[in-house]
């Protein structure tokens, strides 16, 4: 019984972001004014957090909300209120059929991944990080990052360097 | 001394090469020289292989020399080789030796023209190819010399290139022969396909031992396109348009090139495959009818001629008829000697013009010539001569020669009595033209225009040494050939006969000979002519001479009146003679038009439209399909997003696909 | 007893290929470029949780690590691109997707 509680609970908050989540991104493909997209777009990020603690990957909830929702969310809410978009919100929806069609093609996309996957379970080598082991997932992630990801670890900051570097560069005054 | 036979031509081609080269550099004096002595050499060794010849038994006199392989091609081999024998060695005597005379007359003719250095180059060169023509022992080499004098024609026909008729007459005599050398061409194929081989001492070897090697069929069709290309070559009917045309060039060319050599050449490759004509008797008859009809036609034409050179021209087509008539009728031999009697006297008659032409500042028109005789004796003297020899006077070589063939077109089993009958009009009509010329020229009333009247002079002494000698070879030449009947040996033909056989074969009787010359034929001795018949003929052939000339003496020296008053009389007939029977017209309109307007619209319909319709329709193809394709580049960057979900729709697609119905 | 399944992978799964569907409609359809970047930060949220799901349920490290990549890189993104939208925006004044389409034919 007590296992059937932790169970139904977690149904429970599963369903419930899974709906969160869907309604906040709906929202954000549809509000006319950038900031309240923005707004949805953090409530997505930390439901979808709340899915990866479900996943037993803490790590990954909390960077993500602190990298995704903090800085990226915050950036775009900074850049929008930079810009001056007032005229774009009287502007009305032009159809364009190209996008129809866009959107057509998208939700037969969707048809696809939904049929495969309910078609096909995951199935493969299954590796030896098993769910107790993941509890303790800082140090699980921390011992593979730095053995055997190394490389691409280091590629990374290599990356961020050159994003802070080209950012400060395109953003400069022309004098 | 045989072995040295390709020392004949290289002789003028060394001197074609030194003069071509380094001509314009020396002076006249250097040029004239090495031209003259090629030949001088040329010459001396054509006499001394001859000697040589003729110091051998009759049956040794056959002697091949291969210079190198030519074309070594899978089964087809050509070489570069000479053949001496009776026959080559004759032609390459006389086309030595006249060229030789006419060179040495050409250093005093060409005196003031500045194409000096070029025009012994290309004299030289024609010498070298016709050379090669004459000694070739294979049909391909002969192929070569034949390509080789008809462009050396051109060249010396347009050779003052600047008169826009100089060129043209150039460009037509090219295209004519080239018209007859295709009908050569297929002959050789022909030649080819059926013994694989071109050499002359293998195909008629191989056919001497077996008669019945081709089908008569396929001797027919080899010996009437080879005689196609005898008949551009040496201008019979239909291809004799371009020889009137070519006196356009300098005289001494119309005299070695159009007299005495060059056109020549058709008769000497007829004679030379004699083996193969023997064999088809329909060609035979074809060639005696086509040399009888040029014969006549083209001595109509010089009746009414005001040209000297084209009334020689015309001459020389009718003798060259003359020639086809003798090989036609089997007579190879006295063919061959009227080629060299023909070359004798007609090349002394060109030269003799050009003496003339020389003295009158190169004025052409007969009209305007008259009483020349006491004041340029030389020229008068071996000019008469010369016409002498060609109406058939008896005593000289001219009568040997031209009554040979008329015996043998009527006396030969190939022969016919209404050939000879139409040959002694020819003869007569001969006799009439020459000798009006000769009127005209030099007896009557001077109508010489009074600015050039001044200035008649005799032509220098090295102008006019050739004409003598020329004179004094027409006289005695025929001497070599007087028939048996008029006690002499008629070594000609005992010399030629290795190659030419020892008379016409007694092949199948064609269907047109005639009753009265088979019973007379055969009422004589078995060798099938009688004595008295010949004798009979000669001596109607001499009468129709003598008239012709008396008519001529009748209308231009006694009355000069009278051709004007019968001009006058038969005014359309005189135009039509004129104008040579309007031919040049109606090939115009025939060939000439008809081939530019093929050319014209295959030009319009078939090369700018479809072909270049295709290329510049493949171009504009592209440019349409790639303006069609640059609309996919908006600039709208959710189009490209657009693509990307339509590929990415696709991979799914074909996955789930290929997963449901694997 | 009757006992109650664990959430099964494929839910997970549909649930990305939604977000993700979600965010390609949002990235044709918008005219604004910020919000079709925010689309994008959409799509690529949705294959975290793919990736993620995977992993836990091979039991494997590999895909909690691609995901920490993946929001890396995205940071990197997004700092470069908004400075260019800001860029753009100073030399046309507008951000306005359909009217930026210079490098057409």
């Amino acid at each position: 019984m007590a296992e059937n509680i932790g169970i139904i609970f977690q149904w429970l908050i599963f369903l419930g972001m899974a709906f969160f989540s869907i309604v906040a991104s709906l929202l954000l493909v549809t509000r006319k004014n950038p900031i309240h997209s923005a707004l949805f777009l953090v409530l997505n990020f930390l439901c979808v957090a709340v899915l990866f603690l479900l996943l037993q990957s803490q790590f990954i909830a909390i960077i993500q909300v602190v990298v995704y929702a903090g800085a990226i969310a915050m950036l775009i809410v900074f850049v929008i209120m930079l810009l001056d978009l007032e005229k774009e919100l009287r502007a009305g929806l032009k159809i364009i059929y190209s996008k129809v069609i866009g959107g057509f093609l998208a939700l037969l996309f969707l048809l696809g991944i939904l049929y495969s996957v309910v078609a096909k379970s995951p199935t493969g080598k299954t590796g030896s990080y098993t769910p107790e082991k993941m509890t303790a997932n800082v140090k699980a992630v921390g011992e593979v990052l730095l053995t055997q990801y190394l490389f691409p670890f280091e590629i990374i900051s290599i990356l961020l360097v050159a994003a802070i570097i080209g950012a400060v560069i395109l953003s400069k005054k022309r004098t | 001394m045989l072995d040295y036979v390709w020392l004949i031509p290289l002789f003028p081609a060394i001197g074609f090469v030194i003069n071509g080269f380094f001509g314009r550099r020396y002076s006249k004096k250097v040029v004239g020289w090495v031209a003259c002595s090629a030949l001088g050499l040329s010459f001396l060794t054509s006499i001394l292989i001859f000697f040589d010849l003729i110091g051998r038994p009759p049956s040794e006199r056959v002697f091949e020399k291969v210079i190198f392989d030519w074309v070594v091609s899978g089964s087809f081999q050509s070489v570069i080789g000479y053949q001496v024998d009776p026959l080559s060695i004759l032609m390459a005597l006389v086309v030595s030796g006249v060229s030789f005379f006419i060179h040495i007359y050409s250093v005093g003719y060409m005196h003031d023209d500045p194409g000096y250095p070029r025009y012994f180059t290309y004299l030289n060169l024609f010498v070298f190819m016709m050379l090669n023509l004459v000694l070739a022992n294979n049909f391909l080499l002969m192929f070569v010399g034949w390509e080789g004098v008809g462009l050396c024609s051109y060249l010396l026909i347009g050779f003052w290139f600047e008169k826009d008729s100089a060129a043209n007459a150039g460009k037509k005599a090219f295209v004519v022969n080239r018209v007859g050398d295709f009908g050569f061409i297929l002959g050789i194929f022909l030649l080819f396909i059926n013994f694989g081989t071109l050499d002359f001492t293998d195909i008629f070897g191989s056919l001497q031992k077996n008669p019945h090697l081709l089908e008569s069929g396929t001797v027919t069709a080899i010996t009437i396109l080879l005689f196609v290309g005898a008949c551009g070559k040496s201008a019979q009917i239909p291809l004799y348009v371009w020889l009137p045309d070519a006196m356009e060039g300098p005289t001494p060319v119309s005299s070695l090139i159009h007299a005495a050599t060059m056109v020549t050449a058709g008769v000497y490759m007829i004679a030379r495959c004699n083996v193969l004509y023997s064999m088809a008797p329909i060609s035979m008859m074809i060639v005696a009818i086509v040399g009888c009809a040029t014969a006549i036609y083209t001595a109509s034409i010089g009746f009414c001629q005001n040209d000297i050179k084209k009334v020689l021209a015309y001459s020389t087509i009718s003798q060259l008829g003359y020639m086809f008539l003798g090989v036609g009728v089997g007579a190879f031999s006295a063919g061959i000697f009227h080629l060299m009697t023909h070359a004798f006297f007609k090349g002394l008659l060109f030269l003799g013009a050009g003496s003339v032409m020389h003295a009158l500042s190169g004025e052409l028109d007969m009209r305007k010539m008259g009483a020349l005789r006491k004041k340029i004796p030389i020229t008068f003297w071996t000019f008469f001569i010369a016409t002498l020899a060609i109406a058939g006077v008896p005593g000289l070589s001219g009568f040997f020669s031209k009554d040979e063939i008329l015996w043998q077109a009527f006396s030969s089993s190939h022969g016919h009595f209404f050939l000879w009958l139409v040959a002694a009009v020819a003869a007569g009509m001969t006799a009439f033209y020459m000798f009006r010329a000769l009127f005209m020229t030099f007896f009557g009333e001077s109508r010489v225009d009074e600015h050039v009247a001044h200035h008649i002079h005799e032509s220098p002494k090295i102008m006019t040494v050739p004409l003598m000698i020329l004179a004094v070879l027409s006289v005695i030449g025929g001497y070599v050939g007087v028939p048996h009947l008029l006690g002499g040996a008629n070594h000609v033909h005992e010399f030629l006969a290795p190659v030419l056989g020892g008379g016409a074969e007694p092949a199948k009787a064609h269907a047109g000979i005639s009753l009265l010359s088979q019973a007379w034929a055969s009422s004589g001795e078995s060798g099938g002519h009688s004595a008295t018949l010949e004798l009979l003929m000669m001596v109607v052939s001499v009468i129709i001479a003598l008239i012709g000339i008396g008519i001529a003496y009748l209308f231009y020296v006694k009355n000069p009146a009278l051709p004007k008053l019968l001009a006058e009389k038969k005014r359309g007939l005189y135009q039509l003679v004129l104008n040579k029977y309007y031919i040049d017209e109606l090939y115009e309109i025939l060939f000439i038009n008809s081939l530019k307007n093929l050319g014209t619209g295959l030009w319009r319909g078939f090369d700018e439209f479809v072909i270049d319709g295709t290329v510049n329709g493949i171009a504009c193809l592209f440019g349409w399909l790639s303006s069609v394709m640059r609309r996919m580049q908006t600039g709208l960057v959710q189009n490209y997003a657009f693509s990307m979900i339509i590929g990415g729709v696709i991979l799914v697609v074909y996955y789930i696909v290929r997963a449901i119905f694997y | 007893m009757w006992v109650v399944p664990t959430i099964p992978p494929a839910l997970y799964l549909m649930l990305s290929g939604i977000l993700f569907t979600i965010g390609v409609i949002g990235a044709l359809t918008r005219r604004n470029a910020i919000v079709v970047f925010m689309c994008i930060e959409l799509m690529l949220n949705a294959v975290n949780l793919t990736f993620v799901t995977l992993s836990h349920f091979l039991q494997s490290m590999d895909g909690v690590l691609f995901a920490f990549f993946v929001i890396a890189v995205a940071a990197a993104e997004a700092a470069v691109g908004l400075a260019i939208f800001v860029m753009i925006y100073r030399s046309r004044e507008t951000i306005n997707l359909d009217e930026i389409n210079i490098l057409k034919w």
